[in-house]
């Protein structure tokens, strides 16, 4: 059975929810019009069509259409060795459809990194955190509003408790504070540069008696 | 061909763990039935302790931190934190031409940056419907580079897991073969670690004289350093014992976690894209697909040492049948022209100028490309909106859903195994975070 007949299969058991399929470069999409069915959708894939494997699924940011979110599933079955791809789509106000943890355990990570990238939220999902920026960062930065450069933010400060090597130096970027336009070493002027590395030098070494004084780390040699 | 999946009567963790804490603890009774033994020796059953591991630890094999829940030395809980490598890749993609992102490429799975260039490569002129088009010449080499740089993964992969486990000598004899393979590079390319070898519709450059020689004399050795290698492990009892029945992968946990490549192999699962869906020439050469039968550490090791040995056939095979011909598409507007053409034709320094400027024009749509990296399924999925820049580019790695397993394999095992499972995964950090 060709990747077509399945998609034809699945239209015709869940009717409106699933668009006609398309093919480009000998690959069939179809569209989910119901985000909050894709559950439904994928677990009946699996089951009933073989569809086992779960390869990637993926977030895109269209922005400046309505809905905003795509997320694209990329199925495929060992048994027949057919892909399909699922897409849905997901408005701004919403930023939430269901998991599918619950059909494949794969897509745990997956779904971590969507939210972690894009700000999408999967309801159901046993552990939603990010994954790959850390724990209490306030952006969303694959979402295209987001900078190529970042945008300042917090670094929490608990890794550097001593001043690193060569801090303060003319090719070392400085964590946190700024953009990565603001970083770039190349673009620093060493002046002020230097009084501000002054000033957070300091800074930190006030943290380090303090800490001291409640007896928590022992002072740097 | 389908895949018969059957279960292979492997505990879950939670059982696992009980199964353990409970030996730990007979254990420990007949300990202190011995008369002579004080009451503070008594270790408390259920008593957990947090240990962190990484991100900095030889055996995370980069910047990958585990947080371990311990009872005595029994893993109750697993969770890795991954991120730490993390530079935004697929944020940069969106923000140049599809031909400036092949240098990030080699930054992926940096053990074998050539495999990533081609399999880049052969995504965007999926994209572009310039896969059928490409010239037998430019195909060929593409295989035997690629099989090249898994040669060069598995024989790190390898080393790192004997060490992990042990045995300090494989790893320097590995490396030794290693240093063959990125002198081969060097030749070809100019550059040892980072390739950036291939463009789209083509490759940088045409094979240099004299390297289809080496690469011979290259392929001849290092079947007598596999031998060795296989020598110093295979039979070994320390090895064996350390790494067999130990992180058992069932087949459809594996299928059900999204592993690829030799992990998924190593549970015996006959699956190998090059084979499943040939790209390149990889139909015109003959190779076999090892696979494991328990999906055991030593199941995976041996998969990776067959796998090796395959490659050098499929290299053979490439060097006796390589073509002449030109090495790029015969399209001047997807390919840099020459530069002799280029300072002294008016179209070619045109072509030029958009294909540096702008990027070679794709068209609307989306795809997915999936090739068979050293470590699994790279893949590529590319939204495009028209133009030489992609609209969405996600990258697939292997390592990333490899590395998703850990909460299910870690627990129940002794926290000196977590070592030899880790070893056994050969996952690469570069490509997990991107």
């Amino acid at each position: 059975m060709s990747a077509k007949d399945l998609a034809l299969k699945l239209a015709a058991h869940f009717g409106e929810v699933i668009s006609t399929p398309w093919e480009f470069r000998e690959e069939v999409t179809v569209q989910v019009l119901d985000e909050n069915r894709i559950q439904e959708v994928c677990a009946y894939c699996k089951k009933e069509l073989g569809f086992d494997y779960l390869v990637d699924l993926s977030g895109v940011d269209n922005y400046g259409e309505d809905p905003r979110f795509t997320v694209v599933y990329e199925l495929y079955g060992y048994g027949h060795r057919n892909y399909l791809r699922l897409k849905t789509n997901i408005s701004e106000e919403k930023c939430e459809l269901p998991s599918v943890t619950s059909v494949w355990r794969t897509a745990d990570w997956h779904e971590r990194e969507a939210y972690d990238m894009f700000g999408l939220r999967f309801a159901g999902h046993p552990d939603l955190r990010r994954i790959l920026m850390w724990e209490g960062y306030p952006y969303f930065p694959l979402r295209k509003d987001f900078p190529l450069a970042g945008k300042p933010s917090e670094l929490p400060e608990v890794a550097f408790s001593n001043p690193a090597p060569l801090e303060g130096g003319p090719f070392v970027t400085v964590a946190g504070g700024k953009d990565t336009i603001a970083r770039e070493p190349r673009v620093r002027v060493p002046e002020t540069d230097s009084l501000e590395t002054n000033a957070r030098l300091e800074r930190r070494r006030d943290l380090g008696r303090a800490d001291e004084q409640h007896g928590n780390i022992k002072p740097a040699p | 061909m389908s895949t018969e999946v059957h279960d292979l009567h492997v505990k879950e963790p939670a059982a696992r763990v009980a199964e353990g804490v409970n030996n730990l603890q007979n254990a420990g009774a007949m300990v202190h039935a011995t008369p002579g033994n004080s009451d503070e020796l008594q270790d408390d059953p259920g008593e957990k302790m947090v240990l962190n591991m990484g991100p900095s630890h030889p055996a995370t094999h980069g910047v990958l931190r585990l947080v371990l829940e311990l009872d005595g030395e029994i893993i109750t809980k697993a969770i890795p934190d991954v991120g730490y490598l993390h530079r935004g890749d697929e944020k940069i993609a969106e923000n140049m031409t599809y031909t400036q992102f092949i240098p990030y490429t080699d930054r992926l799975d940096y053990l074998a940056p050539l495999a990533n260039n081609v399999h880049y490569a052969l995504a965007v002129e999926k994209l572009m419907g310039l896969d059928k088009q490409l010239p037998p010449r430019c195909q060929y080499i593409r295989v035997i580079v690629t099989e090249l740089a898994r040669i060069s993964a598995h024989l790190l992969g390898l080393g790192a897991f004997a060490m992990d486990v042990g045995a300090m000598t494989v790893f320097l004899h590995t490396f030794y073969e290693r240093e063959k393979i990125y002198n081969l590079a060097e030749s070809l390319t100019g550059a040892r670690f980072t390739t950036t070898y291939t463009r789209i519709g083509g490759l940088a450059r045409d094979l240099p004289p004299g390297w289809i020689e080496q690469c011979r004399k290259f392929i001849d050795e290092v079947v007598v350093n596999f031998d060795e290698s296989e020598k110093l492990l295979t039979r070994n009892p320390i090895f064996v014992n350390r790494t067999r029945d130990l992180g058992v992968i069932p087949k459809d946990v594996a299928i059900d976690y999204g592993l690829t490549g030799p992990n998924l192999r190593g549970s015996g699962i006959d699956y190998d894209l090059r084979k499943a869906h040939p790209y390149l020439v990889y139909d015109q050469v003959q190779f076999d697909v090892p696979y494991g039968s328990v999906g055991d550490c030593y199941d995976r090791y041996l998969v990776r040492m067959e796998e090796m040995r395959q490659s050098v056939r499929i290299i053979r095979q490439c060097l006796d049948q390589l073509p002449g011909g030109p090495v790029n598409v015969p399209d001047g507007k997807t390919v840099l022209p020459p530069k002799e053409k280029v300072l002294t034709s008016m179209e070619e320094l045109i072509h030029q100028f958009i294909i540096v400027t702008q990027g070679v024009d794709a068209p609307r749509g989306e795809i997915y490309f999936g090739g068979e990296n050293p470590k699994g399924e790279l893949g590529f999925y590319i939204n495009s909106k028209g133009g030489g820049t992609p609209h969405r580019l996600k990258i697939r790695a292997p390592s990333f859903v490899n590395l998703s397993i850990l909460p299910y394999l870690l627990p129940g095992n002794m926290m000196s195994d977590t070592v030899a499972i880790l070893g056994s995964l050969d996952f690469v950090m570069g490509e997990c975070d991107r």
